[in-house]
């Protein structure tokens, strides 16, 4: 029997596929079509202090293999997220949650892990410091080494979760953000993040975005992930959550053997809302043909 | 909402850029017009949300306009190909609301949002109403589906901007002294803008572009007066009272 059961600091996951932040909502449309408790784990919509409305239309546009979103960290606000939706999504999934949150300030970060830390449900607390798609915020915390860290003190003082931080592909050298991620505390990390991207409409001769630029992921980026994910996780000993246009069974142990010791899955779940379930469902044959029987022991073999 | 495989069953141009294409498979659970299917073109990462024009329990219509590869990949496909479907998606238009007190309600199409109001057309003349249709363009050359609208009993009302057929103007134009006390309408957005201003109540169909149109991403957010709403899960069509317009 193909075993796998994958471990995040204590936290022991039925299987390693968690459904990525932002691309599956508080779980309810998914909940419609297929019994989400097979997950791994699900790191629900990114929370911030405040309600956000996000960025103005379009935030949508196709790529090759992939699409830019400029969504912009559109939710009802921490205090809501805890008392409606959290309450919600604890109906439909029963496991441990990845409460993904953001920031304009230390304070707010530390106002939203203090919240989260409070939540009964919440297993992880995942700290996005590399959303591309919000002004002197978000990504600029996740694009230096110093403020990195700074982030990270401030969330791991403010709960006694294991905190992962999300970090950013837009860098040159993300090797030495992690690791100042990692001497500032941190229990884990996550990568990547989108890849910032652009598209004209050369009718128009306007940016299809109306933010001009956002998120690239899907499938065209999983290269670059497994990247940055292989670097990471050799430069690094807190594990990694390897994420970055993942859409089937192969990307998942291609993941795990760069190094993640579990997987996010994210733009597939928008154009085919199946992606998890086809995925995990998947897994134990392929395992099979693979000759892996505990899919914890190809984490990082390459 | 279910992912289903659907069978190209007849593609046929209505004008130089505008098809409409017969998918069969089953339909039952549509229940409502208004709704819209969200298709996967080989080749491009993004489904194609396109509006259901009408349907019986085992196929569905959808006219829709070439404007890029996705649907210019669309328009070539061949009888008995088979396509990735998620559907139904949207809330549909709700007859129910027109209640006892609506004496004359009128039904709207501008261009491109002409096809569901077929639908629309046909679930109420099967309970019996019979609305005016008013079917707006900007030439005569850019007519569809005035005659699928006689076939059901209804002879609509057609206008065109530049008066090359049927009444010159905007559908508005052809409003005037009619009063019409709810609309239905589906459009580009000025002309909704345009008939909210001009109707005491009713429901209007809006557009946006989406990623995953069953409401995960929140790439189509709309603010109303209730709130922040998707135009995927929470829309297309909103009622008069919630709407509050960008324009």
């Amino acid at each position: 029997m193909a075993d796998l059961r994958v471990t995040l600091s204590g936290i022991t996951l039925d299987n390693p596929v968690i459904p990525a932040s932002g691309t599956f909502g508080y779980g309810k449309e998914f909940a419609e079509i297929y019994d989400i408790n097979i997950l791994g784990s699900i790191s629900f919509k990114g929370t911030t202090k405040d309600p956000r409305l996000g960025n103005p239309l379009p935030r949508i546009a196709e790529c090759t293999a992939g699409l830019i979103n400029s969504v912009g960290l559109q939710n009802p606000g921490v205090e809501k997220v805890c008392e409606e939706e959290l309450p919600e999504l604890r109906k439909i999934f029963k496991k441990p949650l990845i409460a993904n949150i953001s920031g304009f300030s230390p304070e707010e970060y530390e106002y939203c892990a203090r919240a989260m830390d409070k939540e009964e449900q919440v297993g992880i607390i995942e700290v996005n410091v590399s959303c591309p798609n919000v002004h002197n915020g978000g990504m600029a915390y996740g694009v230096l080494p110093e403020s990195a860290a700074e982030i990270t003190k401030v969330v791991k003082a403010a709960t006694k979760k294991p905190v992962y931080i999300k970090l950013s592909p837009n860098v040159t050298d993300i090797v030495s953000i992690a690791c100042a991620c990692e001497e500032a505390g941190a229990d884990g990390l996550s990568l990547i993040n989108t890849m910032l991207g652009m598209r004209i409409d050369i009718r128009t001769r306007k940016p299809v975005i109306a933010n001009r630029m956002g998120g690239f992921s899907g499938p065209a980026i999983f290269p670059v992930a497994v990247r940055m994910v292989n670097q990471v996780y050799h430069a690094v000993k807190i594990p990694v959550i390897g994420m970055g246009g993942v859409s089937k069974a192969e990307d998942v142990i291609e993941m795990m053997m760069a190094g993640a010791s579990a997987v996010q899955v994210g733009a597939a779940n928008l154009v085919n809302p199946y992606a998890c379930k086809e995925i995990i469902e998947e897994l134990p044959a392929l395992m099979d043909r693979l000759g892996i029987e505990r899919l914890s022991d190809i984490v990082g073999i390459v | 909402m279910e992912r289903r495989i659907m069978e190209v069953a007849g593609l046929t141009p209505l004008t130089k850029d505008v098809y409409s294409m017969t998918l069969k498979g089953d339909c039952r659970d549509i229940e409502r017009p208004g709704r819209f299917i969200n298709i996967t073109v080989p080749g491009f990462y993004l489904r194609r949300p396109i509006s259901i024009s009408s349907w019986s329990d085992d196929s569905l219509t959808i006219v829709f306009r070439v404007v890029g590869g996705g649907t210019a990949e669309l328009a070539a496909m061949k009888a008995g190909a088979k396509l990735d479907v998620l559907m139904p998606l949207g809330n549909g238009f709700d007859i129910s609301a027109l209640g006892d007190k609506v004496r004359n309600p009128v039904v709207v199409g501008g261009g491109i949002g002409v096809p569901p109001m077929l639908g629309l057309a046909k679930t109420m003349t099967e309970k019996g109403m019979k609305p005016d249709v008013i079917l707006g363009f900007n030439t005569a050359d850019e007519i569809i589906m005035a005659r699928d609208f006689r076939r059901i009993g209804i002879d609509p009302i057609i206008t065109t901007v530049d008066g090359s057929f049927g009444v010159k103007g905007f559908v508005t134009d052809a409003m005037k002294d009619k009063a019409y006390d709810y609309a239905f309408a589906c459009g580009p957005v000025p002309m909704l803008k345009a008939i909210y201003d001009v109707v005491p109540d009713g429901q209007f169909s809006f557009e946006a572009r989406m990623a995953c149109g069953f409401g995960a991403c929140m790439g189509c957010t709309m603010e109303t007066v209730t709130g922040y709403k998707r135009v995927c899960k929470d829309g297309p069509i909103f009622y008069k009272e919630e709407i509050k317009w960008q324009i």
